[in-house]
């Protein structure tokens, strides 16, 4: 189990506060384990900060098992770290040797600006959420579960997408700060439900203006997105969603939705 | 004393709810937006009651300390949510789930608040189906069950390993459409930290934005709290490291009765410690017992042998070998206490000897490694990054960790506590799962409060309330709480020791795991009363909390946070030791039949034990609310 101990050098992007200017402070971290997460190192290393009278480095955390999407570290210049598919919270130490340096900053895009040292404030997804991000289905007002059968192919497709924790990785990998795979999951995920066809022209036009207003990019297909992604979300959905969206400005321009109307 | 008054409607349990909700009182459609509303909290149980809430009309404000309602806790369950759909046709019913939770909670749970748990479970289903939670489904299109501990039916409905994600994002999307609407104004950032009353009547909150350090008061007609269990006390546990009790504390030091604090989750199969800078314990879920069988080697000598070179009539399946019929499937409580029996018995596999093993090899045998891919995939990556151990080859290796809590605010069949006004929900509050719950029953109670309960039983409180007769929050009991808010910030702010937070939070867990965890004694548990109070003076003595009130300071948060668990984790000690029995997760090793298990004291202590709080330095008043089984016959648990 555990290996010996090992001391790597890391530079933290500190940061007082929104809008303040931000620099790259190195500090040492000694006796790390391998079996340590890499929260956990930082732990250690803020633990050991307390003690020397200085302020502990802010980042954002709390599941510590890659669902919440809180964690938000830039690592090396990757969104959650040297391995694809899991959170920042789930990349271990053994994936550093001794004498390593590790560079730790916050995710990094226009529309998550930071509000102290590694944590940023990602509030934009929720709006884009409020904008159309839901199955209007009232409390009470449900049929039977089984009422409508799913093709087990289809409720499979739309859990791989619904599977985004929304940490925002996708945004802060992409030169463009695209949140193109975010709500492309979204969009998916309702849009290839029969409960989500109802509001599917809408929900697709409202998020991704809402997307455009936020001062998020546009995709050109790089790719980083899902590379990054710490539950390896697919880009085949933001052709899906373009798709769905370029469908639904047709529709629209002939027939103009009205402010409650569904899509078909 | 506070008055207890369960307020269980009368006639048969069957017919309870139903005549409940005839009964109670209304609010008319017009009056419901004069009302204002404070949740707390937005994980199953806040989000579908603030969702839920202001669909009926209320004007709702929902508090969350996390950057976003998406981020609960409730997102990181795993294994599936219970519901007596019988959809399998083998069996089920309404009554059955209903007798599995009271059998499963070792009859310490109220029966009609359990009764109506099962009934409206069915509910639950269709509400997230409509709403998009893209539940496993067979190939003819139909909804997928799998079993879960403590049933003999499948009744278990799942999305993936990812069960709790897929019903918060649900809850979490009908709470967006209801923020969009302005049916809710929604705080993220902001911290509860005080209740305030009015009048004798729960009519506000103070919060701290995380953010910027502002301290505000909130008034409101009514005051739902849904923030989640308190097993952070242990330090290590599945909780998410924010999880804490500082709003229910809050909530008890102004009055709320605090019940059965000592019914707390251990769950048999989570990921072993490795070190001392470990920050938290990872749930392998408990869906993993279906396919995968449990043992340690027969003989201690074999415990550090490679487990693949142990052959198979040396290796003790003690789950299977005493409990034959639940096997690998029986409850938690049980399975936690079997484990850590072999491994005092010195069985226990992996360098510590804190471990047994959960084994796919048969599963993999007969399904193929694909199938179980399918089934646990997720699990098994989450378990290899980790661990860095592929569970395809060698077995797991799991031992038990602190992960829910049974106890928490006392409430009536309204879910009402005994302060008028204040409503508790999910996890935070203890009426439903008794001394043990079985698996997936959490996902179940947090959204049928939300989306069931509180919509119709909050109006019954709130009939009694003029419409605009709030107090405003300048009035002189807002002011005080926020002046007790801010001295406890100066305080913790002002101690200025050598030790860092963390290190109390550590030492607080190890005296509870070691003296209340799986296993109680009179001796142990008055040890733990004398340490606790110790190191909760050194705590306010050489706490070092750095940074100032005025920022983003997580120290300060956490801070606060221990400081209650420093409180907390005596009540939790001080009910152990009282409750002279063994009941569900609650083992005192006096009371134990020959063969180890619980030995009940239904003369006694069947009752639910709500303590409440008397002034700092004095003991709290110890009261009771008789548990009557009127449909149930209280019996000796049995999975054998």
């Amino acid at each position: 189990m555990s290996a010996a101990t090992f001391n790597v050098t890391l530079r933290v992007w500190r940061q007082a506060g929104p809008g303040q200017p931000g620099r790259f402070v190195e500090y040492a971290a000694r006796g790390v384990n391998p079996d340590m997460s890499f929260l956990e190192m930082l732990d250690v290393v803020n633990d050991e900060l307390t003690l020397r009278g200085e302020e502990p480095i802010a980042f954002a955390h709390d599941c510590r098992e890659g669902i919440c999407g809180t964690c938000s570290l830039t690592i090396d210049g990757k969104p959650h770290g040297p391995h694809g598919g899991v959170a920042s919270c789930q990349t271990y130490m053994r994936s550093y040797k001794d004498g390593d340096t590790i560079v730790v900053e916050p995710f990094r895009a226009r529309p998550f600006p930071v509000i102290k040292d590694l944590v940023t404030d990602r509030s934009a997804f929720d709006q884009i959420q409020q904008a159309g991000g839901f199955i209007t289905a009232r409390t009470g007002s449900a049929p039977d579960a089984n009422a409508n059968p799913i093709a087990k192919e289809v409720a499979d497709l739309a859990m791989d997408a619904a599977q985004c924790i929304g940490c925002g990785a996708c945004v802060a990998a992409c030169k463009n700060s695209s949140a193109m795979l975010f709500v492309a999951a979204k969009v998916s995920h309702l849009g290839l439900l029969p409960q989500g066809q109802p509001e599917r022209d809408r929900r697709v036009l409202a998020m991704v203006r809402t997307m455009d207003g936020l001062g998020f990019g546009g995709c050109t297909n790089q790719y980083e997105c899902s590379a990054a992604c710490p539950k390896l979300i697919s880009h085949d959905f933001i052709a899906r969603m373009n798709r769905d969206y370029a469908k639904a400005v047709f529709r629209a321009a002939f027939r103009p939705l009205p402010a409650d109307a569904g899509g078909e | 004393m506070a008055q207890l008054n369960s307020r269980i409607p009368p006639g048969a349990l069957s017919e309870k709810w139903r005549r409940h909700k005839a009964d109670i009182r209304l609010v008319n459609p017009a009056n419901k937006r004069k009302y204002e509303i404070i949740v707390v909290g937005a994980g199953l149980a806040g989000a579908s009651a603030a969702a839920t809430l202001s669909e009926l009309g209320y004007r709702v404000s929902c508090f969350v300390f996390h950057d976003s309602p998406r981020r609960a806790h409730s997102i990181a369950a795993q294994g599936g949510i219970n519901a007596a759909k019988n959809y399998q046709n083998d069996g089920d019913s309404v009554h059955r789930l209903f007798y599995d939770t009271v059998k499963g909670g070792d009859y310490r749970s109220r029966e009609a608040n359990v009764y109506r748990l099962a009934e409206v479970s069915v509910d639950i289903i269709d509400q997230c189906v409509a709403q998009g939670v893209p539940f496993a489904r067979e190939y003819g299109g139909l909804l997928a069950n799998r079993s879960f501990g403590g049933a003999q039916v499948s009744r278990t409905f799942y999305a993936r390993g990812q069960t709790g994600q897929q019903l918060l994002l649900g809850a979490y999307s009908a709470l967006s459409r209801a923020i969009s609407a302005g049916g809710v104004q929604m705080h993220v950032h902001s911290e509860m930290l005080d209740l305030v009353i009015v009048g004798g009547h729960a009519k506000g909150i103070v919060v701290r934005d995380l953010v910027t350090g502002e301290v505000t008061r909130h008034s409101a007609d009514a005051v739902v709290l849904a923030t989640g269990g308190y097993g952070n006390v242990f330090n290590l546990s599945t909780y998410a490291r924010g999880s804490n009790a500082t709003a229910i504390w809050r909530a008890y030091k102004r009055g709320a009765c605090f019940a059965n604090p000592c019914f707390t989750q251990i769950h048999p199969t989570c990921i072993p410690v490795t070190g001392d800078y470990q920050s938290k314990l990872t749930l392998m879920s408990e869906s993993l017992r279906n396919d995968g069988r449990i043992w340690v080697p027969k003989r201690k000598e074999d415990r550090l042998k490679p487990p693949g070179s142990i052959a198979e009539d040396d290796r003790d399946y003690y789950l299977e070998r005493i409990y034959p019929s639940f096997g690998n499937l029986c409850p938690r409580d049980v399975a936690s206490r079997a484990a850590k029996r072999v491994c005092d018995e010195g069985r226990g596999v992996g360098e510590t000897g804190l471990g047994v093993y959960l084994d796919f090899s048969e599963a993999i045998g007969r399904l193929g490694e694909a199938a179980v891919r399918e089934r646990y995939g997720n699990l098994f990556d989450i378990y290899h990054e980790i661990t860095n151990e592929n569970a395809y080859k060698v077995p797991m290796r799991i031992f038990p960790a602190v992960h829910y809590a049974m106890g928490g605010m006392w409430v009536d069949y309204n879910l009402m506590s005994n302060i008028p006004g204040l409503f508790v929900l999910g996890e935070a509050n203890f009426s439903d799962h008794g001394a043990n719950r079985l698996g997936a029953s959490a996902l179940m109670q947090g959204l049928a409060d939300g989306y069931f309960v509180i919509p119709y039983t909050i109006g019954d409180y709130l009939a009694t309330q003029k419409p605009g007769s709030r107090s405003a929050a300048d009035a002189p009991e807002f002011a005080q709480a926020e002046e007790n808010v801010r001295a406890i910030t100066r305080r913790l702010l002002g101690v200025k020791g050598k030790s860092p937070v963390s290190d109390f939070h550590k030492r607080l867990g190890r005296i509870l795991w070691q003296h209340c965890g799986m296993a109680r004694n009179k001796a142990g548990l008055e040890k733990a009363l004398r340490e606790i109070p110790a190191l909760r003076a050194e705590f306010w003595e050489s706490v070092n909390v750095p940074g100032s009130a005025e920022s983003l300071n997580q120290s300060l948060e956490r801070a606060g946070r221990v400081a209650d668990f420093l409180e907390l984790g005596e009540l939790l000690c001080r009910d152990a030791l009282t409750r002279e029995e063994s009941c569900g997760c609650h083992f005192r090793e006096e009371h134990q039949f020959p063969d180890g298990e619980c030995k009940r004291d239904d003369a006694n202590f069947a009752h639910v034990a709500a303590w409440e709080y008397a002034g700092e330095g004095v003991a709290p008043v110890r009261n009771v609310e008789p548990l009557v089984y009127e449909a149930v016959k209280m019996s000796v648990r049995n999975y054998k």
